[in-house]
Parts: C-alpha cells; structure tokens; sequence
C-alpha cells in the first residue's frame, strides 16, 4: 500500500493555519506534536456520549467509561510489546512517570548506592534522581558522551559495578537526536542487577518500540509527542516490580480496604493510579496509537528518515552552521540541534516564525548537555511525518535569508 | 518581504547595538551588581552600577545573549549614566510600557531604547528586552 502523505496532512486541523500571514510549517514536534482528526474526535465523543467516572459507578455510563478506559490501556500494552496490560501505569507524562518511579524506587536505595545517569539526559530524568540520591545519600554518576554525541560505551562499562542500582538514560536525546543502544545497555546493566529505566519519550512516537524485546524494568513516554492530548502518559513497568513495589500516592481507587490506622492496596494496575485518572486523555492516546498504528509504524520510520537525510544534507551545506550530534544517519532521529555561526538561536527562531516556522530555541530542558557542548543554547528541527521536503525547502531558505539579514 | 519582517523588529540601530554594544565591561569598585538568568534560554546578564549619593554615575553589563538582549542592555546603560534613582526607576517603568505596546510613553525620554517598541508584537522576546532593565531595577532596590 502506498501511502499518501499529503493527504495524511488534511487530517490535521492545525496545518490549515497561517502564521504571520505563511502555511504554518510546525517542526518543534520533539516539544509536541500536533492532533490528528480522529483524535480530537475520541476525546469529544466520551465528553458527549459516555462521560462518567471509571469503575466506581453501577450505572451504564461508568460502565462504558470503564471499558474504554481499560480498552485503551490494553491497546497501550499491546503497542509497546508489554506483556500484560496491568503493566501499563497511566501518567500525566514522561516527566510524572520518572518522578512516581523515584519515590516508588526510594525504598530500594540505600546510602552508599549508585544512580548512573548519562550527559544527554532531560532535566526530568535527571532532578527526580538527583533528589532521590540527596534523600538516600547515594550517589549519582553520569556517562560521558563521545566527541559526536554518542553514549561513551566503555565509560558506561567502567562506571558499572556492584553498587550501581539505577540506570536511567533516555533512547532518544531531545536534543542530538542520538539513537541509543538500549538492548546493550539494558544487558550490561541486568549483570550487575541494576534496575533499568528508560525515557522512550522522543522513541515511541517515531518507531517501534518492544519493551520485552529491550528487556527493560521500567519504560516511560508521554501520549502528546505521538498526537494524543497533553496530560496523558505512560509508565511501563515488569510485573514483578510492580508487584514488589509500594505505591507513592494515595487515595482513592488505588485501595482494597481502608482501616482507621492502616490500609491494603488494589491489585495492579490501579495500585499506582490514585484518584480519578485522566480519562479522556486514555481515550485520546489510544486513538493516537490506531491512527499510528494505521500509517504503521514501520512505514513512519522509513519516511522520517529520508525526510531527515534530505534535511542534513541540506544543512551541513550552509556556510557557519554548525550541527550538534552524530553524523552516522543510521543512529539518528528526526532531531537535529544547531547554531549558526553570529546569531543567538532566539533571533533565529524569531525570523523563522516570522515565516510561520515553528522550532525550537534554547536549552531543551538539557543544561547539563549544554555544558558539554560549550553552548548556552541551540536551536532546534524536529520532524514529524506530516512534514514534506518543501517545507525543509523552505525552512533551508530562510535560514539562508536570515543568516544574509544578521550578517549584513 | 522577509527582510522587511525582521526589520521592523530588527531595525537598523538595535542591530548596531547589538553588533558593537555601548558599555559592555565590568566594572571595579562598583556599588551593586546583579546577575539574572533567562531561564528560557539560559542566558546570563550581569548589571554593575556605581552611585554617587543617588546618581547613576556608571553602569555596565556583562553577559551573552540574543540581539535584541544585548542592543537593550547597551541602549539601558547608556541611558542610565547620570540619572537619579528616582528618575532611573521612572525610566524603568516607562520602558516595561513600551515594550508591552502602551502607546502613552513619554519616547522621547527613553532615547534610543525606544527602537525596542517593536518587542511589544513579539510577546515571548518581551523577556528578552526586559532582562537587563529587571536587574538594575533589582539593583537598586537593594541600595534602599
């Protein structure tokens, strides 16, 4: 089946705009992506139709929130390769994921304990485990990358040992775009019994991601960098973690039966969702994953990554721009962080939106990167399959008319 | 076209600011400094001041940033150098009304900074344009 790209763009409202008087050409989707019809459709249709709080009520309308709720759950699981879908945790987010697992994970670290980070991490796989260590007096430590902005495996290897029990990193970088070995990593970790988490946020929306397969404890990613609504995300986790593990929040739903002085908790999954969870930001995700799921996923990497190859060809062709990351493509996502040479990447990202481009600016939530790279900031591309190579035309266009406009 | 886009927010003299900026050293022997971040991008602006009783004798900045930060902070110092306290904190507030679009501000009194006027239509830079004015304000009113 041949795909038609172009007419994959009608489905998104938002395309329609115009910025500053231009076709919007939205290129921040590693910031969000943006919402296919069928998925706002999802979330209106359960405010309309089937509104009501899940599992508490008798009545018909709970009951059908109910099913859906748990339909989308089972449809999450199944997309990322979970084994069951109790193992799916609903989040708010990437961000809320990796905090809950630091307080759910608090018990299991003790003084002396070391948390292994990597240099290309989000602040929000860094913070949640930078207060865990201070809480717990363990130690945190963070992989060096290489000159091209790859994980350092051999620093990985040697910062490994008996005392590491957390290994966090992120499969994607927000920022260079790196692709990182996540199998490798995961069984290098698994020998020294360390728990492995990942941050899949800029992974799932863009290709198959097989939580089994990667062997992985713990996976997290947020439903609105892969066109569902914001406020909705995922923490995966193996069952027998989850089973092991203490809930961090409490309250209702998440119970079996409360007395005055202590109380037993629900089985999984609802152990780790207190209170009234987000319900049409479910439904919202699970008819993101059937549109996904409909284009296939392996169909959206193949068209990214030309898209992205004819992208950096184009860029590395600019006189003073300077590109952040790898340049071996077959590790590379659509992200691409850069700075031309003489203008600060916040006058870039202005003169592009003024020609409806939407990019990024700035730190990406990564300083400790930015350190690394001697810059304070950067900006940034990231595609998304409803771009096309006229709107990287464009896109290159302006950066040359803009780099012509601060030089002159 | 495109040109002409930016250079409403761009003119002519904040790109010279900007290029060959007024002011930018540090200071010995100042009487306040401030060092405030933009959190949104990183950039640092550190703001050193000396008063003689409540005159702005010098005022100096250092730091790295955007265009549009760098031409406001040389345009603030430049303007700041000789103004009383009072008159200084006058032309602060004057200048947080003009970058917002307030068209009543007195321009003429705020000289060259008044080039920045186009900021008030591009809201997420407004921080930008403030950063440098934030800290002498913030200076100063550590001097009470």
């Amino acid at each position: 089946m041949i795909t038609n790209w172009e007419k994959i763009r009608t489905d998104f409202p938002i395309l329609k705009r115009e910025i500053n008087d231009q076709s919007l050409i939205y290129m921040d989707n590693a910031a969000t992506t943006q919402k296919p019809r069928p998925v706002i459709d999802a979330i209106c249709d359960f405010y309309e139709n089937y509104n009501a709080n899940v599992y508490r009520g008798v009545h018909t309308l709970s009951g059908e929130a109910t099913t859906v709720y748990e339909n989308s759950r089972e449809k999450v699981a199944d997309f990322i390769g979970a084994k069951e879908k109790e193992e799916v945790i609903f989040t708010k987010g990437t961000t809320n994921s990796l905090n809950y697992l630091a307080q759910m994970l608090s018990l299991e670290v003790k003084a002396g304990d070391e948390i292994l980070l990597t240099y290309m991490e989000h602040h929000s796989n860094i913070i949640p485990w930078q207060q865990l260590a201070k809480r717990k007096k363990a130690k945190l430590i963070y992989v060096e990358l290489t000159d091209e902005g790859k994980i350092d495996l051999s620093d990985y290897k040697n910062k490994l040992n008996k005392r590491t029990k957390i290994v966090s990193f992120t499969h994607v970088s927000n920022i260079l775009g790196t692709i990182n070995p996540v199998l490798e990593m995961t069984e290098l970790a698994h020998e020294m019994n360390a728990i492995v988490i990942v941050d899949g946020a800029q992974a799932v929306p863009h290709f198959k991601v097989n939580v089994q397969e990667l062997n992985v404890d713990f996976y997290a990613f947020s439903g609105h960098k892969m066109l569902g609504p914001t406020g909705i995300g995922v923490l995966y986790g193996k069952k027998k973690w989850l089973t092991s593990l203490e809930p961090a929040e409490f309250g209702g739903e998440m119970i079996e039966l409360v007395k005055e002085q202590e109380s037993t908790w629900a089985n999984l999954p609802n152990k780790f969702e207190a209170g009234t969870p987000n319900i049409s930001g479910a439904i919202g995700l699970a008819a993101a994953i059937d549109y996904l799921e409909n284009i296939g996923m392996d169909n959206i990497k193949n068209y990214e990554e030309e898209l992205f190859i004819y992208l950096y060809e184009k860029l590395i062709n600019i006189n003073g721009l300077e590109i952040y990351g790898p340049d071996d493509l077959t590790a590379h996502s659509g992200v691409i962080s850069f700075n031309l040479e003489g203008i600060h990447p916040h006058d870039l990202a202005t003169a592009l939106d003024l020609e409806g481009i939407a990019i990024r600016a700035g730190h990406h939530c990564g300083q400790l990167l930015m350190h690394k790279l001697n810059v304070v900031a950067t900006s940034r591309i990231s595609l998304y399959f409803y771009n096309t190579k006229e709107e990287v035309d464009q896109v290159i266009q302006t950066l040359e008319q803009t780099k012509e406009f601060f030089s002159a | 076209m495109r040109s002409k886009r930016l250079e409403m927010l761009y003119r002519t003299l904040i790109k010279e600011h900007s290029n060959n900026p007024k002011n930018k050293r540090t200071l010995e022997n100042a009487t306040g400094e401030i060092e405030l971040f933009n959190p949104s991008c990183g950039d640092l602006m550190i703001i050193q001041f000396k008063l003689d009783h409540d005159i702005l004798t010098e005022v100096c900045f250092e730091g790295q940033g955007c265009a549009i930060s760098m031409a406001s902070a040389s345009m603030m110092t430049e303007l700041m150098q000789g103004k009383s306290i009072n008159e200084a904190k006058d032309l602060i507030g004057q200048f947080y009304q003009l970058v917002q679009g307030n068209k009543e501000v007195d321009t003429k009194l705020l000289k060259d900074a008044v080039y920045l006027e186009g900021v008030s239509k591009f809201p997420t830079r407004i921080r930008c344009a403030t950063l440098s004015w934030h800290a002498l304000e913030q200076g100063l009113k550590e001097q009470e």
